[in-house]
C-alpha cells in the first residue's frame, strides 16, 4: 500500500476524484467502489453531526437546504479534531459568509447560540458558591469584589431576537419572535445548558465581570448601556444557574 | 449615581435575587446521574445523538449508562433482580454489570 495521506484526504473530500491509486486490500485488489462507500460514510456522518449540533438552523433551513450547506461546509472545514462532539465551530461564520443566505441575517447568530449551548454542555464542572454568601457580605465589599463565573457560562449578544428565533425553531408552540435585539445567557444548572434572554444591561454587567472587573465597575458598564439597569433579574439568573463559582473580596 | 445609593441598590438587588433564587430551587428538584437503571436506548445525554451518548445503551439496566433521576432516588429505586437472582441497585458511579457483549 502506497498512498500518501494528502492524496487520501483529497479524494475523501471530493467525490469527483477517483479512489486513490495504490489503495488495496489484503488480496491486493484495488479499493475501487469500496472507497466510495467510505467516502460517502464520512460525508453522511459529518452532515448528521451538523444536523444534531445545529437543530434550530436545520429546522429554519429545512432538511434539503441543510444537507446541501452541510456538504459544502464539511468539505471546506473538515474536522480539525477527532472529537465529533465539538465539530462545527466554524459553521456560524461559514453561514454568515454565504451569499445565498444573506436574506437570513439572523441565521449565523442562531448557529452561534447553538454552538454555545453545546460548548456549555461539554464545559468543565465547577461548584457554585452558596447564594447566602452574597447576603452575608456587606454591600460595600460586594461592590469592590470580583466574581468568578462557571466554565459552562456562555454569553451571546445579538442584534436579532435570537433567543425567540431559537425557541420558535426548536419548541413546538413557542411564541412568534418579536423584532428586538436579544442577549442570551447560558448557564448549566444540573447537567443541561439553559439559555435565558437577559434584560437590558444584563449582558454588559456579565461581560464586565468576565473580564475581571469589580462588581461596581460592572454596574457602571451596565448603566452606561441601560440607564435604568436593575441587577435583580440578572443576578437571579446567575444564582439559579449555579454560575457564580467564587466571590473574591479585597483583603 | 453616588456611593450610598449604589450600595443600597446592591443590597436590595442581592436580597431580591436571593429570595427569587432560593424559592426557585426549592420547587425544582435537584437531579443526579444514576447508573444502571435505564432501559435500553433510553439513557440520557443532552446534546443529542451523534454528539454524545443519548439513547445509545444496548441493554436494559446497562451498568455504564446513566439517566437523570431526582436526587436521592438513585440508590433506593426498585429494580428487577438479575437472572441469577442477585438484586440490582442503581449507582452514582458506573457499574460493570449488564454490559452488552
Amino acid at each position: 500500500m502506497s498512498v500518501s495521506q494528502t492524496d487520501f484526504r483529497a479524494a475523501l473530500l471530493d467525490a469527483d476524484r477517483p479512489a486513490p491509486t495504490g489503495l488495496q486490500d489484503a488480496a491486493a485488489r484495488p479499493a475501487g467502489r469500496r472507497f466510495d462507500v467510505y467516502r460517502n460514510n464520512v460525508a453522511v456522518s459529518l452532515t448528521e453531526a451538523l444536523h444534531d449540533g445545529f437543530p434550530a438552523v436545520a429546522s429554519l433551513l429545512g432538511k434539503t437546504n441543510m444537507d446541501g450547506i452541510a456538504g459544502m461546509f464539511l468539505r471546506a472545514h473538515p474536522p480539525a479534531s477527532p472529537l465529533l462532539m465539538l465539530y462545527g465551530e466554524a459553521f456560524p461564520d461559514f453561514l454568515a459568509g454565504l451569499e445565498q443566505l444573506s436574506h437570513l441575517g439572523y441565521l449565523a447568530d442562531v448557529a452561534r447560540l447553538e454552538l454555545a449551548l453545546r460548548q456549555s454542555y461539554h464545559a468543565a464542572d465547577a461548584a457554585p458558591i452558596p447564594p447566602e454568601r452574597l447576603g452575608q457580605t456587606a454591600p460595600e465589599a460586594l461592590l469592590a469584589a470580583r466574581l468568578a463565573l462557571a466554565p459552562a457560562l456562555r454569553l451571546r449578544r445579538s442584534p436579532w431576537p435570537v433567543f425567540d428565533i431559537w425557541r420558535y425553531a426548536t419548541e413546538p408552540g413557542a411564541p412568534q419572535p418579536q423584532a428586538a435585539a436579544q442577549d442570551v445567557l447560558i448557564t448549566r444548572p444540573g447537567y443541561d445548558p439553559a439559555p435565558q434572554p437577559l434584560p437590558p444591561g444584563g449582558a454588559a454587567w456579565i461581560a464586565a465581570l468576565q473580564t475581571g472587573q469589580s462588581w461596581g465597575a460592572a454596574e457602571d458598564a451596565a448603566r452606561a448601556e441601560a440607564a435604568g439597569f436593575d441587577l435583580t433579574p440578572t443576578l437571579t439568573l446567575l444564582l439559579q444557574g449555579g454560575a457564580i463559582t467564587d466571590l473574591m473580596t479585597e483583603g | 449615581m453616588n456611593t450610598t445609593i449604589k450600595t443600597l441598590a446592591v443590597a436590595g438587588a442581592v436580597a431580591a435575587a436571593l429570595t427569587a433564587a432560593t424559592t426557585h430551587s426549592a420547587s425544582a428538584q435537584a437531579k443526579e446521574k444514576c447508573y444502571g437503571v435505564s432501559m435500553a436506548g433510553k439513557n440520557d445525554c443532552a446534546a443529542g445523538p451523534g454528539t454524545t451518548c443519548a439513547g445509545t445503551s444496548k441493554v436494559d439496566y446497562q451498568g455504564n449508562s446513566w439517566k437523570l433521576v431526582d436526587e436521592g432516588a438513585c440508590t433506593s429505586m426498585e429494580l428487577p433482580a438479575m437472572a441469577d437472582g442477585t438484586a440490582r441497585m442503581g449507582s452514582l458511579e458506573p457499574l460493570d454489570r449488564d454490559i452488552p457483549s
